[in-house]
């Protein structure tokens, strides 16, 4: 880690991760949702980096791969059901998808 | 010297991630978010994880990124992006996430000449992680990418319009 102690790193990797925490929970419009979405996955993946620099074994790199993986599907799946929401509600306020329910 | 690059960039990450959720206006906070990207990438690069760092950069503040700023530009057709590429031309616009990147550029900078003398030495090279990846790891390649084939598939299913698909299906 070339001298940086791992807790401050996961300590920052916390930070991160609770901030898109944040986000989720307040703002109502869902493309910020969304970004809050991301920030959170990208905390997940600076923590299995910064594992993997401490130990010096690259499997935590690989996990790093995965998560970006799956943070671009999310995107485009979760991208393309927000332009299907608003072509239908004419806006992007989360909480008229409580009408959704059967 | 290490340490200080560190905490810089992580200082940089956890201000553009804050302004990131604050801000109202989605461009704005779109801004934010890919100088919070760079910032973790410039950390990857300083804790001896050159190729996170490339595709951090690459996927998640290129292509990743680029997919919002496609759909935003969907979302905004009409009078009031007209009023909002007006505002985009004054300066208070981008002079705070341009400002967090000239910071990051000048630790980059800093960073490879650090690195020409020989301070970075404890690196996972892309070479250890791809032998890994195509050799125990095998299985979870395979997942990944049948995992984009269905993130794939179901764009495109969610993002057609509705009424070629009734032509289609007479």
């Amino acid at each position: 880690m070339n001298g940086i102690p791992i807790e401050h790193g996961i300590l920052l990797s916390a930070i991160l991760f609770s901030l898109g925490l944040i986000g989720v929970l307040t703002r109502r419009n869902i493309l910020f949702v969304l970004m809050s979405l991301e920030i959170m996955l990208n905390a997940a993946g600076l923590a299995f980096v910064i594992a993997s620099a401490r130990w010096q074994q690259a499997d935590g790199q690989i996990m790093f791969l995965m998560i970006l993986t799956l943070a671009a599907a999310e995107v485009a799946v979760g991208l393309s059901l927000i332009i299907q929401f608003y072509k239908r509600f004419q806006s992007l306020d989360m909480d008229l998808l409580s009408k959704l329910r059967g | 010297m290490t340490l200080l690059l560190f905490y810089t960039a992580a200082l940089i990450a956890v201000l553009a991630t804050v302004l990131t959720i604050t801000r109202t206006n989605i461009a704005h906070a779109l801004l934010y978010l890919v100088v919070s990207l760079l910032s973790i990438a410039v950390i990857f690069y300083i804790i001896g994880a050159p190729l996170a760092g490339a595709l951090e950069v690459i996927v998640y503040a290129g292509a990743i990124m680029v997919l919002f700023v496609f759909v935003i530009m969907m979302l905004n057709a009409g009078k009031k992006s007209e009023d909002q590429e007006k505002a985009w031309l004054s300066s208070t616009s981008w002079k705070g996430p341009s400002l967090l990147c000239f910071i990051l550029l000048v630790e980059l900078l800093t960073l490879f000449d650090e690195g020409i003398s020989g301070t970075v030495t404890t690196q996972i090279s892309a070479k250890e992680v791809g032998i890994l990846l195509y050799g125990p790891y095998l299985l979870a390649v395979e997942l990944a990418s049948m995992l984009l084939l269905a993130g794939l598939v179901g764009a495109y299913h969610l993002g057609r319009d509705e009424q070629v698909s009734e032509e289609d299906s007479p």
